[in-house]
């Protein structure tokens, strides 16, 4: 039985009101006008030149990510509640890290298990004992959400490393305002372009300790390869930090130098795009050429701030995932305000039970499973596909996570035909610096197949431009 | 006893590199099996970064030197206090927990051999510290010391295999094995006073420390069968070899490098 599927736009018959002005605009457009401005977003797109796959998906790396010009839009009040539960989360992820490095409280007290953090490819053990300026290891979190209801969110993964797509969010707000400037003046649409200068800030306000003066800040990207290179190089420029490659850094009596042509200059803040095996080979991985070396010795003696912090991957482990509601409430005393999918795991005898007995109505994965392999989509299964499942759950119970098959959340798409409902997610980007920021607004993913729920890029997956109306 | 220790590593290289950067293990561990009287590492010509003590309880210190290189000197002259703690590394602060000592890498996988001699060493052992002691005998007896045998990147597998290595062998084979059963264990170099008895050696050692409940890290030495006594002097820790190097560095430059290693560790008579 499909669960039912809550259309953003419509209620029933019923326009919500978020909505109205849109069903004007769709309503006045010809069939003409519209494909003419399709066509004029594809051409800005490809002249920005941003077509990078969004999250490393992988495929052709100059392949346009389709762009859907029917906005998602979200009330102030629901909005609020969004961004006080991503806030939490991205408070209570930075503090589990903080303590995981340090003493370990929450393992202590059995909240969650040692194993999963301390055995953890991701967890580092160079940093252990660390503490990075003002206790912050994951500056820019970004926090993937499904909706299922008015009222129902729920989080699918933390990203506290380097979360990618931001430069979509400003880029298909730029674009929807040059096509459609009136839309802009009939609503009220809260801006998302001051996130450069939020990051700015936050990136300033981690400055080391050593650094006496306006810090200096660097973008450090694997270059130009490097399937997000747009946007490192497009947030360099919007913030007006330079763009460097571990080649052009330097480290010295303890701190990191950029190679200019007037000289090396001190770099402060290092907002690195490169994944921590390759930030220096005196740490990590020796054949990185990537990297910077002696960079996490300058780091680790106070000379210069890594963002985010090496290590802060053990944060968004699948298997940690299922504890962050434990973490908010363990270290800020909260309630969770936006839930977790519910998540089973085959390996505790309660939870087996129920995974064996509702087989059809679930979605199974391998615990280290990634890229749809080794996976169950129960209501889309044979009969024979799920027995022969069950006897693979079975022998190795510990080995599998179940979770219900979610209905997304709609919102109207322009398609051939017209206009008609696609499923939708939402990465909201958080800052965490001296204060916690977010801007009112995120990447929508739009699943441009008919019925899909998946919203990848690599698999006919587009964007669309995320609004919040003020009050 | 009191140990002095001169350890002098050139770094040559057969062309002018553009640069080079290294980070240094190079200072004892601070625990009640030792105390440092007197600690010098000097490196001619580099610009030194600011030390700090990591979260292994490590003294890590980085420096520098701008090219054109053709050599690089560190060169360590000291003399520290030891004492007999039975291996045990009692009194050393530090914030890894041991569980984080149970993750393999490419040098300590275990393979179905290593696992298995792991499994046939603690069968019927009377506790924990009786199985770590039998995890080091079946390594030492399963590897014989023979240098020239294996060389810095053979893995414990390899080792095991060819039933010859060095230290560095024996500590990663022991560390394999004993993870293979469940225990933390992991990679410690430092410095052997050799007191001329005739057992093998090298002056700089490495030999591994399995996590005992109750003890703590405890360190077994299977290429001397034993465990570190007042002879022993500890610098650093690791997942493997190259996790726990005293010395890492990287020049800037294609040049070839090439090691001089002189180290001279001696007991001053009381």
């Amino acid at each position: 039985m499909a669960p039912a599927v809550f259309n953003e736009m419509y209620d029933g018959g019923k326009v919500r009101p978020p909505y109205r002005q849109l069903e004007d605009w769709t309503a006045d457009m010809p069939a003409a006008l519209r494909s003419l401005k399709q066509k004029e977003a594809e051409a800005l797109f490809r002249r920005i030149g941003i077509t990078f796959a969004v999250y490393g998906e992988g495929g052709d790396p100059d392949r346009l990510i389709p762009f859907d010009m029917f906005p998602r839009v979200f009330t102030a009040a629901e909005w609020t509640r969004l961004e006080r539960g991503i806030k939490q989360r991205a408070r209570a992820l930075n503090a589990f890290l903080m303590d995981v490095y340090g003493r370990g409280e929450i393992v202590r007290a059995g909240r969650i298990p040692g194993r999963l953090v301390y055995r953890n490819e991701a967890y580092e053990k160079a940093v252990a004992g660390f503490v990075p300026p003002r206790g912050v290891y994951s500056h820019i979190v970004g926090i993937d959400l499904v909706r299922t209801g008015p009222d129902e969110f729920f989080v699918l993964e933390d990203n506290c490393r380097t979360p990618s797509g931001v430069s979509y969010m400003l880029e298909n707000r730029e674009i929807m305002m040059r096509m459609f400037p009136a839309l802009f003046q009939e609503n009220r649409i809260a801006p998302v372009d001051s996130y450069p200068d939020l990051l700015r800030r936050t990136l300033t306000s981690v400055a080391p300790a050593k650094c006496d003066r306006d810090p200096t800040i660097a973008i450090l990207t694997p270059g130009h390869f490097n399937s997000a290179y747009y946007e490192h190089s497009f947030l360099a420029d919007l913030m007006g930090v330079e763009l460097v490659e571990g080649q052009d850094l330097f480290v010295e009596g303890g701190l990191v130098y950029m190679r200019t042509t007037q000289g090396p200059q001190r770099v402060d803040v290092i907002y690195r795009r490169i994944d921590d095996a390759f930030l220096d080979p005196l740490c990590f991985r020796p054949d990185s050429a990537l990297g910077v070396p002696g960079l996490m010795d300058a780091y680790r003696s106070g000379g210069v701030t890594i963002c985010s912090a090496p290590g802060a991957g053990v944060a968004d482990d699948k298997a940690i995932y299922t504890y962050v509601p434990e973490m908010i409430r363990f270290y800020l005393g909260e309630a969770p305000i936006l839930q977790n999918v519910p998540t089973w795991q085959c390996g505790r005898d309660e939870d087996l039970g129920h995974v064996l007995d509702n087989l059809p109505e679930l979605v199974v994965k391998e615990v280290h499973g990634s890229g749809g392999y080794g996976m169950l989509v129960g209501p889309k299964s044979t009969r024979e596909q799920i027995a022969a499942f069950a006897d693979r759950i079975k022998a190795n119970p510990s080995n599998y996570i179940a979770q219900p098959t979610l209905a997304l959340s709609t919102v109207p798409t322009f398609v051939d035909e017209g206009v008609a409902p696609r499923h939708v997610d939402l990465r909201p980007y958080c800052l965490v610096g001296e204060r916690v920021e977010l801007v009112p607004g995120g990447l929508t993913r739009v699943a441009l197949t008919e019925g899909s729920l998946v919203v990848n890029s690599s698999q006919g997956g587009g964007v669309k431009d995320t609004w919040v109306l003020a009050e | 006893m009191i140990l002095t220790v001169e350890h002098v590593t050139t770094y040559l290289y057969d062309a002018p590199v553009r640069g080079v950067v290294q980070s240094h293990r190079l200072t004892p561990s601070v625990f009640e099996g030792q105390r440092v009287l007197d600690w010098r590492i000097a490196v001619p010509g580099a610009v030194a970064g600011d030390g700090f003590r990591d979260g292994a309880g490590d003294w890590v210190q980085g420096c520098s030197l701008r090219g054109p290189v053709t050599e690089v000197t560190v060169a360590v002259t000291g003399q520290v206090e030891t004492m007999d703690l039975a291996g045990v590394l009692r009194g050393h602060r530090e914030i890894v927990p041991p569980d984080a000592y149970l993750r393999d890498t490419p040098a300590t996988d275990p393979d179905a051999a290593l696992s298995d001699l792991g499994q046939m060493a603690v069968a019927g052992a009377r506790d924990p510290l009786d199985a770590a002691h039998r995890l080091s005998a079946a390594v030492a007896d399963a590897i014989a010391y023979r240098p020239g045998a294996t060389h810095a990147h053979t893995t414990a597998a390899e080792a095991l295999a060819k039933g010859e290595g060095v230290c560095q062998d024996h500590a990663q084979a022991l560390i394999a094995a004993a993870r293979s059963t469940g225990r933390p264990a992991r990679y410690v170099s430092g410095y052997l006073f050799a007191s001329g008895d005739g057992t093998p050696h090298e002056a700089a050692h490495a030999w591994a420390e399995l996590h005992v409940p109750g003890l703590g890290w405890v360190g077994f030495d299977p290429a001397n069968r034993c465990c570190p006594d007042e002879r022993y002097i500890r610098l650093g820790s690791g997942f493997d070899a190259r996790d726990a190097a005293p010395i890492r560095g990287t020049a800037r430059g294609g040049a070839d490098e090439r090691l001089e290693v002189a180290l001279a560790i001696q007991s001053v008579q009381q």
